[in-house]
């Protein structure tokens, strides 16, 4: 997350001090990412250092109000459209553990799936069942909580739907080694890969 | 086996169901021991062939298990002729099916109804609890159309209608969201979702894990055994934790 153009891109709406920065910031994403005001004074001063905001006096109350100089509206307006740069490729724990648990003998792997399976429905359970309750209270600021919750929905049911595709091709795969085994005479079982030994 | 208690809606007591004899019998379920109380909103996951519909079917009276028991609210189904279990099914137990089995001369209301009016129900008195059903999914408007007047998604709303008419304690749905796009899927998922909160029994068969993620329960099946359960923590505050946000 970038709380350097976040903060921008609020400045762009009007001048504002450090705590206002904040309290708007989280009321508009729901909470979602909490900031904590040290962050906020030190990004302060990183874009007023880099031209982008300027102290614009205080509020009569001693709060240093900063407004946005046409540097940092420039730099807003590139912000939002530029597309969110994807890591690549993107680290994932889980395929790198997949990914070894199928080259090293002795690993059940269709267990390492069925475990990381329920952990995943249950994670899905959890955001739908956020949403469901999100959805039906209808306070401001849920719209980001919303969005929020949608994007884990999408990328949890993405990592079931892989593992489905992982489990089948381990099927695929264990089937194809039998039927080579069988065909060059060898008969006995040694697929590592077949979890029902387990009970 | 656990104790029968009176908010047991569904109860299968180690149940098993073998098709076919001696060399070439398939076991489709092994000793299969599950229970949905009253409210609970159970999806049971698993790859083809795991036995999820067998599962179903069993449940709803619909086939007998080879072994075990099956009760809905505490009757064994094994002790009921067969009027005895269609009058159940009518009566209890409300199915929604993927290709919706729905009755293309009768209108949304009157396949609603069919079940209600088969059981004896007065025919005003059906079609008041059909049109109230119709409302409970979200189209009140559709009660005179034909099913050829009508989306697959609007006749799968009748097919559900038609499952929760009436007192239905107990509802089994086999992959009912399979023709829908997201957004209709989404409702089928509201509607069972809201039976279950109103104190209905659920149990959906389901291999898309968004819709599975909507029940209380997730059942995994495995070769005819469950292998796996998952409860959600219902707990918002570890979200984003998990999340890494």
């Amino acid at each position: 997350m970038s709380i350097r153009h976040s903060l921008l891109a609020l400045l762009q709406d009007r001048p504002r001090y450090g705590y206002q920065l904040r309290v708007e910031f989280e009321n508009r994403t729901g909470s979602t990412w909490p900031l904590n005001i040290g962050q906020v004074y030190t990004t302060l001063d990183r874009l007023e250092r880099d031209g982008l905001v300027a102290k614009d006096g205080d509020d009569g109350e001693g709060h240093v109000v900063y407004s946005i100089t046409a540097e940092g509206a420039a730099e807003v307006r590139s912000w939002f459209a530029a597309p969110v740069e994807r890591t690549n490729p993107p680290r994932n724990e889980l395929a790198i553990k997949l990914a070894l648990a199928v080259t090293l003998p002795g690993v059940d792997v269709q267990a390492i799936i069925q475990a990381q399976r329920v952990a995943s429905i249950r994670a899905l359970q959890d955001y739908t069942k956020a949403r469901r309750d999100t959805a039906s209270s209808q306070r401001s600021g849920d719209t980001a909580w919303l969005l929020v919750l949608d994007s884990l929905i999408f990328q949890t049911e993405a990592e079931v739907r892989w593992l489905d595709l992982c489990e089948a091709r381990m099927v695929q795969l264990a089937a194809a080694t039998a039927a080579r085994k069988t065909s060059n005479g060898v008969t006995e079982d040694a697929a590592p890969l077949n979890a029902d030994s387990r009970r | 086996m656990s104790v029968r208690g009176p908010q047991q809606v569904l109860e299968l007591a180690k149940v098993s169901r073998t098709f076919g004899e001696g060399a070439t019998a398939v076991a489709a379920l092994r000793d299969v021991d599950l229970t949905i109380g009253a409210g609970e909103f159970v999806a049971v996951m698993g790859p083809s062939g795991s036995g999820k519909s067998s599962l179903l079917a069993l449940a709803g009276g619909l086939d007998r298990p080879t072994s075990g028991g099956v009760f809905v609210e505490s009757t064994p189904l094994a002790g009921l002729g067969l009027n005895e279990l269609a009058r159940l099914r009518r009566r209890a137990v409300g199915y929604v099916f993927q290709d919706f089995n729905l009755v293309p001369t009768l209108t949304a209301a009157e396949n609603v109804a069919l079940p209600l009016e088969l059981d004896g129900t007065a025919t005003k008195k059906a079609r008041r609890q059909a049109a109230d059903a119709l409302r409970q999914v979200g189209i009140p408007e559709l009660a005179d159309r034909f099913m050829d007047q009508m989306s697959g998604g609007q006749q799968q709303r009748v097919a559900i209608a038609r499952a929760v008419v009436g007192q239905r304690r107990l509802i089994l749905a086999d992959e009912p969201t399979g023709a829908l796009d997201s957004t209709t899927g989404q409702g089928v998922m509201e509607v069972l979702r809201s039976r279950a909160d109103a104190g209905a029994a659920v149990m959906l068969v389901t291999h898309e894990a968004r819709h599975a993620a909507w029940a209380d329960r997730v059942v995994f099946l495995r070769d005819g055994r469950i292998v796996d359960q998952a409860t959600a923590m219902h707990d918002p505050t570890m979200l984003l934790a998990q999340a890494g946000l």
